[in-house]
C-alpha cells in the first residue's frame, strides 16, 4: 500500500516535470509568435523585413500625430527608437498622444509601417479623473 | 478531517449553510453593485467602461482561484486516494468554469471599446481561453466516463495538468509583450488602482466568492442526496 503511494508520488512528479519543461520549450522556441507586439528597437533589429504582418507596439509620440485628409500619420516610440506610421481608417477612442498603441500592418522599412488596423494599449492605472487632474496628468 | 465527521452531520450542515450563505451573498452583492455602478468615479481614460472591471476581475480571480484548490485536492486525490475529496472537487469546477467564461465575455466587451478589438491572440487571453478549455474537459471527462473509478482518477489528472498553466497566466503580462495590460495590484510594489475603485472590487471580489460558494454547497448537496439515495455509504 504505502509503496504504492509512493509510486503515484513518483508518477505524478515525473508527469508534471515533463509537461512543464515540454511547455517551457514548446513557448521559449515560439518566443517570436508569444509576443503580442514588437516594439519599435525590436523592428530596429530584425534581421530581414517579413513582407507579411507584423504589429508594433509603444508609446503615441507626444505632438506627432498628424491628420491628413485621410490618412493619419504619427510616430510611435518606446523611448529608445521610434517608427512612423501611417493609416487610414477609424482609431479607437483611446488612441492618442503620449498613449499606448499597438499598430498591425506591413512594414516599409525599419523606419516606416503602413498600419491596417490600429489598437489601443491600457495601461495597469485606473484612477478618477480628478486624481489625474491633481497629479498634473500629462 | 472529514472522516471525522459522520455523513449526516455533513449533510445537515452544508444543508442548512446554504440559506445564511445565500443571504450573505445578496446583502453583499447588492452593496458591491451601489458601490461599483453608482458610487464609484469613472476613469480618467476609459470613463464609465471601467465600471466592466468590476465584474471582470472578481471572476478571472475566482476562477483561478477555484482551479489552485481542484488541483491541490486533486493531488490528494490521485496519491491517497482520498474518497471525500472528489465530491469537493466536482462541486467546485462548475462555478469555477462558469467564472472563466464570464471572464473571457466581459474582457471581450470591455476590449471593444477600450482597445478596438472584441479578441486577440495575447498570452493572456489564451491563457485564460486555456482555463476554460481545462475546466470544460474536467466536467466532460465525469459525463464521459460512467466508471466512477475511473473517472475520478482522470479528472484529477486534467485538474493537476491544468494547474501548469495558472502560473502562465498570472505571469503571462510580466513574460511577454501582451495587449491585456499588466497587473494593478502587485504582490510587491504600489498598487496603480485608486482607493475610490479598489473598495468596490474588494466587495465584488467578496460577492463572487460567496457566490461560489453558494454554488458549491448546492452542488454538493445534489451530490450527497444522490449517494443517499443509492444507498452507497460513502462518507
Amino acid at each position: 500500500m504505502v509503496k504504492k503511494v509512493k509510486l503515484r508520488i513518483v508518477f505524478l512528479l515525473s508527469l508534471i516535470l515533463s509537461i512543464v519543461l515540454s511547455v517551457y520549450l514548446i513557448l521559449k522556441a515560439l518566443e517570436k509568435d508569444v509576443v503580442y507586439f514588437l516594439s519599435p528597437s525590436d523592428v530596429k533589429n530584425l534581421e530581414k523585413i517579413a513582407s507579411k504582418k507584423v504589429r508594433v507596439g509603444g508609446m503615441v509620440k507626444d505632438k506627432s500625430i498628424d491628420i491628413n485628409s485621410d490618412r493619419i500619420n504619427f510616430v510611435v516610440t518606446d523611448f529608445k527608437n521610434e517608427i512612423n506610421v501611417s493609416y487610414s481608417g477609424s482609431v479607437p477612442n483611446l488612441f492618442s498622444e503620449n498613449k499606448g498603441v499597438v499598430v498591425e500592418g506591413f512594414l516599409q522599412d525599419r523606419n516606416y509601417l503602413k498600419a491596417v488596423k490600429i489598437l489601443a494599449k491600457h495601461d495597469e492605472n485606473y484612477m478618477p479623473p480628478e486624481v489625474k487632474e491633481a497629479l498634473g496628468g500629462k | 478531517m472529514l472522516n471525522l465527521l459522520s455523513p449526516g452531520k455533513i449533510f445537515e450542515i452544508s444543508s442548512k449553510s446554504t440559506k445564511y450563505v445565500f443571504v450573505v451573498f445578496i446583502i453583499v452583492l447588492t452593496i458591491g453593485l451601489t458601490e461599483s455602478l453608482f458610487l464609484s468615479p469613472e476613469d480618467y481614460k476609459q470613463s464609465h467602461s471601467v465600471r466592466i472591471m468590476y465584474v471582470h476581475v472578481p471572476a478571472a480571480w475566482t476562477s483561478i482561484g477555484i482551479f489552485t484548490v481542484v488541483a491541490f485536492l486533486s493531488i490528494g486525490i490521485f496519491i491517497f486516494k482520498n474518497k471525500n475529496f472528489f465530491l469537493i472537487t466536482k462541486s467546485l469546477v462548475p462555478s469555477g468554469f462558469i467564472f472563466s467564461i464570464i471572464a473571457l465575455v466581459t474582457g471581450s466587451i470591455w476590449g471593444k471599446p477600450t482597445w478596438g478589438t472584441w479578441w486577440a491572440w495575447d498570452a493572456r487571453i489564451t491563457s485564460m481561453l486555456i482555463l476554460s478549455l481545462f475546466y470544460f474537459m474536467y466536467l466532460l471527462s465525469w459525463r464521459i466516463i460512467s466508471d466512477q473509478e475511473k473517472a475520478i482518477k482522470i479528472s484529477s489528472l486534467i485538474a493537476i495538468i491544468g494547474a501548469i498553466n495558472i502560473p502562465i497566466i498570472k505571469f503571462s503580462v510580466n513574460w511577454w509583450n501582451t495587449l491585456h495590460q499588466g497587473p494593478s495590484i502587485k504582490i510587491i510594489g504600489e498598487t496603480s488602482i485608486h482607493s475610490s475603485m479598489l473598495i468596490p472590487l474588494g466587495i465584488m471580489t467578496a460577492a463572487f466568492a460567496l457566490l461560489s460558494l453558494l454554488i458549491f454547497l448546492m452542488k454538493f448537496n445534489t451530490e450527497m442526496i444522490r449517494i443517499k439515495n443509492k444507498g452507497l455509504d460513502r462518507l
